[in-house]
């Protein structure tokens, strides 16, 4: 049933997605559990795999498994080329002009610790400020907590309005003084909210800061370009946008990561070694230390193809409507209040509270329906401190996801409340 | 479900011993900030024995009727003997199987219970 909401006008004219034939394309779609059809809506923590993906991973350890950058053997000329590979459609699908600026992280969490102890570790001192804001996902906050424990600079944040949007009016107040660098989320993983990127970094740019990009919850979803963002580094991960867990990236512009120093020491990462000292190898490998994460990295680049092929301007508007859907249907039951913004303010998730039933409940209740949602504060525990909340239950969905699913959650919740109410 | 058995419901809608003590000889506040379950546990102690008990605090429907089922069942107990609960007489208490991510939710009440009978960072 379409709403005013669902007209955006962010994407350009993307064909709507044909759910029946993605769902096909991932295996554990067809699973039953506790004996009801697998309904899937904790994507913002981890998708689901296609069976590109998977194929992929199985070919790579089938046919060409070897150490990379190493042998001059046909399996590591292989593998060498396939993990390079994936590098270069990755920089493609953000929109780097090459690879090189793309680091392989474990996940995003890495790639911002990457960050705060290389660049962090070089720039940050004593009286020079990083600011953040209230909604950040906890590895957006603690590595910076880490740093600023041993040098003494200052963190402060951009605080979150009750609509769940940033409070931006005395941003220029925030960036005076020496504001080294402003790191932030691009869409929150809890209330939704997609932040005004562009203005931001303008702001940030204009008071002589750089911009960390949080795109964890972005690039997956919707079309994302760094150079039209203008950001200076970017962190997202790669089992969120289809791809395997173990591998993520922080992308950088290459005269920012040149200048960094190495973080971690290792195998990969050095031109030579000798006993009185090292040297550095070149981008990117200067902050890769030892053997990576091969087959991963090669899964990823599988899930980039498979989403180009798709489109993501297509998969962001389908993901609007799904939400702009289910934030229609969902206060059909008694006692849910949807954290965040407006359907026309926000990606493709809803987290929300019910009454008093705890979200662990709620989420044991929905999965005995097969319904997998997410219960906690989602890593992000100052922002339901902000909320006065100790947790709250998230659907988060993807291109696989249906209205039909939205229907059987919003039945599967008025079981909730009959369950729970005193 | 099995998880939310009729006696569970009952105990999470109607929590037996909710409330405060006039004057506890021991209190025990504890929480588990993954979910944001809380609990304040206070205990009144005659001749070594738990003469009466108390608990405050919100969690989920585990959490909650673990606490309440708990508190029922140690009036009259030791604290020698309650030194020695386990996770299984908790368990055997709840009467339900607990997943490795909920154990924590039904494990809290005891977790404040051994830290209050042991001695352990009483609030007064």
């Amino acid at each position: 049933m379409p709403t005013a909401t669902m007209t955006q006008s962010t994407s350009s004219q993307s064909t709507p997605l044909d759910a029946e034939a993605i769902r096909a394309d991932f295996p554990i779609l067809e699973r039953r559990v506790h004996g009801l059809p697998l309904i899937y809506l904790d994507n913002a923590a981890s998708s689901q795999k296609p069976r590109q993906v998977i194929d992929a991973l199985t070919r790579y350890y089938e046919h060409s498994n070897a150490n990379v950058h190493r042998g001059v053997h046909t399996l590591s000329e292989e593998a060498t080329a396939q993990y390079e590979g994936a590098r270069a459609k990755v920089a493609s699908f953000v929109g780097s002009c090459c690879p090189k600026e793309i680091i392989w992280t474990r996940n995003a969490s890495e790639a911002m610790n990457l960050l705060a102890q290389s660049w962090g570790r070089a720039n940050l001192k004593r009286g020079d400020r990083v600011l953040l804001t209230e909604m950040e996902h906890h590895s957006n906050i603690v590595p910076w907590q880490i740093l600023a424990a041993e040098l003494g600079f200052e963190i402060a944040y951009v605080r979150v309005a009750d609509d769940g949007t940033l409070i931006l009016d005395d941003l220029s107040k925030l960036l005076a003084g020496r504001t080294k660098l402003v790191s932030f989320t691009y869409m929150s993983n809890v209330v939704g909210t997609i932040n005004p990127v562009k203005e931001l970094t303008r702001a940030a740019h204009r008071a002589g800061a750089l911009v960390h990009l949080d795109a964890c919850q972005a690039v997956p979803h919707m079309p994302v370009n760094i150079e039209e963002l203008d950001v200076d580094f970017m962190s997202f991960s790669g089992h969120k946008m289809l791809g395997p867990t173990g591998i993520g990236a922080l992308w950088g512009r290459r005269e920012l990561l040149n200048a960094m120093p190495p973080w971690m020491g290792g195998g990969d990462m050095i031109r030579e070694v000798h006993l009185t000292g090292f040297k550095p190898s070149e981008l990117p490998w200067k902050f890769e230390a030892g053997t990576p994460a091969i087959a991963q990295a090669i899964g990823l680049g599988a899930a980039v193809d498979y989403l180009e092929q798709v489109g993501m301007a297509a998969i962001h508007q389908a993901e609007r409507e799904l939400t702009a859907y289910a934030m229609q249907r969902l206060p059909e039951v008694e006692g849910l209040r949807i954290l965040g913004p407006a359907a026309d303010k926000r990606g493709g998730l809803v987290a929300f509270t019910l009454g008093d039933a705890h979200p662990h409940d709620i989420a044991a209740v929905l999965d005995n329906l097969g319904i997998a949602i997410r219960a906690g504060h989602h890593c992000a525990q100052p922002l339901h401190e902000r909320y006065c909340i100790p947790a709250s239950a998230r659907a988060s969905f993807y291109l696989y996801n249906t209205k039909e699913e939205v229907d059987l959650l919003v039945k599967a919740l008025h079981k909730v409340v009959e369950m729970f109410t005193f | 479900m099995d998880l939310y058995a009729e006696e569970i419901l009952d105990h999470y809608k109607h929590p037996r011993h909710f409330g405060h003590l006039d004057d506890p000889t021991l209190t025990y506040h504890d929480r588990n900030p993954l979910c944001g379950d809380e609990i304040t546990l206070e205990l009144q102690i005659a001749d070594g024995k738990v003469a009466d008990v108390a608990f405050t605090g919100h969690g989920c429907a585990i959490s909650r009727a673990a606490a309440s089922m708990m508190s029922e069942e140690i009036i009259g107990r030791s604290l020698d003997e309650l030194r020695g609960w386990n996770k299984e007489s908790i368990l055997d208490l709840l009467g339900i199987e607990v997943g490795p991510v909920r154990i924590k939710c039904a494990l809290l009440p005891l977790k404040a219970l051994k830290a209050a009978v042991w001695g352990l960072g009483e609030d007064e």
